[in-house]
């Protein structure tokens, strides 16, 4: 009402909120990128260059994990989508009633549980001792025991199921918010089932598809456990040698790098998702 | 000012910008009335609404309330009490603890609370429905709770703001006539704001017109009915049939008009200065009409008209025809003296000239 | 493809079929680790060697530790609760505060300040365990080697974990309590104001009654949350772990049987909030 009380209470709401974002994301972020900038000469003399991003770049480890991890996570979100489209469309478009709500609780409950817990839950399916080589060797279908944890498949595996939620939720959301009579328009007017899903459903989806895409890319880019529990010896995920770096190591200044590096690649991806489908992240997340 | 007035506003400006939403309102409720400001949507009735419920200041003027200049007081501690358009109860209380909710900040002690709650329910006509939630009640049980909520703290100035506007229309002729009862019944002053002329007109012992922030008129409906007081308060209360022409001449409050088409017609003049040559615009209510040619050795005035279609709706029932282009209303009596009428044929409508009225048409 | 389109039956069949397949692999590893939890064996794997509480009860007298016996655990998960009831609390207020300054006031800049809100959502959880320790860890080790001053509470430990946690909860905390409150209609405050209410009484007796449920939701939400991350918690952890890095730790010596007691327990718990916070939902 009056404006000196406006004020007052604009400052007061603001205050908490400049205080979190700035101490807790743009310094600590601005201080990073500042640290992977610094050279350690001795241990009290500090000075600037790019020599971590060097590293990166000659040691071909470094730059093989990143690629690899980004086409990874690209490839697991892709599938990711695939998996979930048909599952939310039943959701929201084909089940009714109670089925409909049990359904959409049934794809929630997995994550009642920890990232840990589902991954110690595959690796007990998956490991040479696990359950699937115990069934199929009582099948009569091999001899031995077979190793199917640490590789690269069972880590796509474990990926997948880590993001599921975060694509069916938002998937669903949105098409629950589509009026069937699009659809039917879409068949009277004599589409086939191709058109009807390329030119009305998965437009209208769209903002669903992107933020489940971003979110599980992110997930899945930043995911540790998976990766590391799962993985084999040569399937190293890039979140690893930032642990290492800074955990293993002590070498701050490169970890700091490797960090800066992931969260270059990670906005880049985000951006181009953003602007390729033609959203706004207010859109996609808000 | 009268000292017995519950509400009196002088002169009041609200601007948004360089647009005035209030210009210059002055008005004056007695108390224990029924006041109605009627007007279309946009003419800053809510506007004139917000600043007598103090949730907006006037850039100019006072209000005052019994007496007291009303200008810097908050709205929580004015005693004014607001029904809102869509009744804003709060769907996290029941009934009960809606219509308690001005009396628990008034610090009224418990039992005296659930004394008065069950007092004002059982005089809305919902007794016992204390614990029921608001979600879970019709759209009239919904209107009365709000009533409720504000009349149990017996405020000097009751506000409404076209709350019966969400109603379906059998409900909203019904909550029509119960609103007045329920005036009379607490002797409360209403001041009531809607853009439906049936709503103001029923209800009220006083209407105040508005138009683009101003009062065009303010007068008890049925004098608001037979004696508007400018052509939008003629044209937007009740039906009415206009016809534009030149003043040809007038005599003892009577003018004399050529309409476009050549035809001379009569009414009363109610523009003062009326000059001999000017434009003018005449109205005359469709029930003011009748279809003969003997109402003219009464002194009647008429006109030539062709039938374009007959609207029947009962009571309601009218003609539609044409003149010179313009359609002109009248009313068809279901009592069978209304000759009958075939499409295009000629028909000639006289009236009485006191009953039409005339005004000067140079102000757009 | 809806109901209203007709379907061949084999369509029918194939799609029913994907459906089973679908929710089988969604709770085959949960079920499998439930199961284990129980299995009288060393080892969480096949053959079923019968029905026993020792991954429970045991009191490793017979070389068995049961997890309400086994202190590394308990601590670890004494631990886990702490961080989790201050990340909560702080998350939740601040969300609270953040969803009436984006849907209430009207300010220069509120778009770019809201996008900023957002930004926690888009970065890796790694990344902003690895700024907090690098900006909070570094300064007290400058602080320390330049004027001798000790700045424990930013050295990795709880306090740093609340922090990096609160990082990222509060944006979800506060899309949530925002959800809720672009609900609510302002003229109900009106309403308040006018039977007689001061606006910081009709803040707390309507307004937040109204925010209630989303409060609860949010807080719900961010005790889970809190509770199972790892990826940001163990980049900020001291020397005394949370639940979720005490897991990881045992679990790459190797798997037992007490893991599984530990992960059920978890979804028990998990799945009791779940359930709390629908019926809160429901209730509304």
């Amino acid at each position: 009402m009056k404006s000196s009380a406006g004020r007052l209470s604009l400052w007061l709401l603001l205050t908490p909120f400049v205080l979190w974002i700035v101490l807790l994301v743009l310094v600590p972020h601005l201080q990073m990128l500042r640290v992977s900038f610094q050279v350690r000469e001795s241990w009290d003399t500090i000075a600037w260059g790019v020599q971590q991003y060097q590293n990166f770049f000659i040691e071909s480890y470094y730059w093989r994990t990143f690629v690899r991890t980004g086409v990874m996570s690209l490839f697991t979100t892709f599938l990711t989508l695939l998996i979930a489209f048909p599952i939310a469309w039943y959701i929201a478009k084909m089940a009714r009633g109670r089925s409909k709500g049990i359904l959409f609780m049934a794809c929630l409950i997995p994550f009642w549980a920890s990232e840990l817990v589902r991954t110690y839950g595959w690796m007990i399916l998956l490991r040479e001792s696990g359950l699937f080589s115990s069934w199929l060797q009582a099948l009569g279908w091999v001899d031995g025991p077979v190793e199917m944890l640490y590789n690269d498949v069972a880590v796509i595996i474990g990926l997948v199921y880590n993001g599921l939620l975060f694509m069916v939720v938002p998937l669903v959301t949105t098409l629950d918010g589509m009026d069937e009579n699009l659809v039917e328009a879409g068949y009277d007017l004599g589409g086939g089932h191709a058109t009807v899903l390329r030119e009305i459903v998965v437009p209208w989806a769209m903002p669903g598809i992107v933020s489940g895409c971003i979110v599980v890319f992110m997930l899945t880019l930043g995911s540790y456990l998976t990766p590391v529990l799962m993985g084999g010896k040569d399937s190293a995920w890039f979140t690893e040698q930032i642990f290492t770096q800074f955990i293993t190591r002590f070498n701050w200044e490169q970890g700091a790098a490797l960090g800066v590096l992931l969260l270059v690649l990670s906005s880049v991806m985000v951006w181009l998702g953003l602007t390729l489908s033609g959203q706004s992240l207010r859109k996609v997340m808000g | 000012m009268a000292t017995e007035s519950d509400l009196s506003c002088t002169g009041l400006i609200r601007r948004f910008g360089n647009n005035a939403a209030v210009d210059h309102i002055s008005l004056d409720v007695p108390a224990g009335t029924f006041f109605s400001i009627l007007g279309p949507s946009g003419c800053g009735k809510t506007t004139l609404l917000r600043l007598l419920a103090g949730f907006d200041k006037p850039d100019e003027g006072d209000i005052h309330i019994r007496g007291q200049r009303m200008n810097d007081v908050p709205p929580n501690r004015r005693p004014v009490n607001m029904v809102f358009q869509h009744l804003a109860l709060f769907p996290t209380m029941s009934v009960g603890d809606n219509i308690g909710y001005g009396l628990k900040r008034r610090k009224v002690a418990i039992v005296e609370r659930r004394k008065r709650i069950a007092g004002v329910l059982e005089q809305v006509g919902l007794p016992g429905l204390e614990h029921r939630n608001p979600q879970e009640l019709s759209g009239g049980q919904r209107q009365r709770v709000a009533l409720a909520r504000c009349l149990v703290l017996e405020p000097t100035l009751l506000l409404l703001d076209e709350p019966l506007g969400a109603l379906d229309l059998k409900l909203r002729e019904q909550m029509k006539i119960e609103l007045k009862h329920l005036q009379k019944q607490f002797g409360t002053t209403f001041v009531y704001i809607t853009h439906d002329q049936s709503e103001a007109m029923v209800m009220s012992d006083q209407v105040a017109v508005m138009k683009d922030g101003r009062f065009d008129q303010v007068a008890p409906p049925e004098e608001l009915y037979r004696e508007p007081a400018t052509p939008f308060v003629a044209g937007f209360v009740g039906d009415n049939n206009r016809l534009a022409g030149e003043v040809v001449s007038v005599m003892d409050n009577l003018a004399e008009i050529r309409l476009d088409d050549g035809e001379l017609v009569r009414g009363r003049v109610v523009s003062a200065g009326l000059q001999r040559g000017a434009r003018a615009e005449l109205y005359i209510r469709p029930e003011s009409l009748v279809f003969t040619d003997e109402g003219l050795n009464r002194g009647f005035s008429s006109m030539q008209a062709k039938v374009r279609t007959t609207l029947f709706d009962g009571a309601n029932s009218r003609v539609e025809a044409d003149k010179s282009g313009q359609p002109v209303y009248a009313r068809l009596p279901q009592d069978g003296s209304a000759p009958k009428l075939m499409a295009n044929s000629a028909v000639r409508l006289a009236w009485d000239p006191m009953l039409a009225r005339v005004f000067g048409a140079d102000k757009p | 493809m809806i109901r209203s389109v007709p379907r061949s039956r084999l369509f029918d069949g194939v799609y029913l079929a994907y459906l089973v397949v679908f929710f089988v692999y969604l709770a085959m590893p949960l079920l499998v680790t439930a199961v284990f939890a129980f299995n009288d064996s060393p080892f969480p794997s096949l053959p079923w060697q019968g029905f026993t509480l020792d991954w429970y009860l045991a009191d490793g007298s017979e070389g068995r530790t049961g997890l309400f016996h086994d202190s590394g655990l308990l601590s670890a998960l004494w631990v886990s609760a702490k961080i989790a009831v201050w990340v909560t609390l702080v998350s939740v207020a601040l969300g609270c505060v953040n969803a009436v300054l984006f849907e209430r006031l009207q300010f220069r800049g509120k778009e770019f300040l809201y996008l900023l809100m957002l930004l926690p959502l888009v970065i890796p959880g790694v990344i902003l365990g690895v700024s907090i320790l690098v900006f909070y860890s570094g300064t007290a080790n400058e602080v320390s080697r330049l004027w001798g001053i000790e700045l424990d509470m930013f050295r990795p430990g709880m306090t740093l974990v609340v922090m990096g946690q609160v990082t990222f909860i509060t944006t979800l905390a506060t899309l949530v309590i925002a959800a809720r409150l672009r609900k609510f209609d302002p003229q109900l405050e009106e309403a308040a104001l006018n039977l007689g209410a001061t606006p910081l009484v009709a803040w707390f007796t309507v307004t937040l009654p109204w925010l209630m449920p989303s409060i609860v939701g949010a807080a719900a939400m961010a005790f889970l949350m809190s509770f199972e991350n790892f990826n940001t918690t163990v980049m900020l952890t001291g020397s005394d772990t949370p639940l979720t890095v005490a897991l990881f730790n045992r679990l790459r010596e190797g798997s037992t049987p007490v893991l599984n007691a530990v992960a059920l327990f978890l979804m028990v718990v998990s799945a009791l909030l779940a359930l709390f916070t629908l019926r809160q939902k429901r209730s509304e």
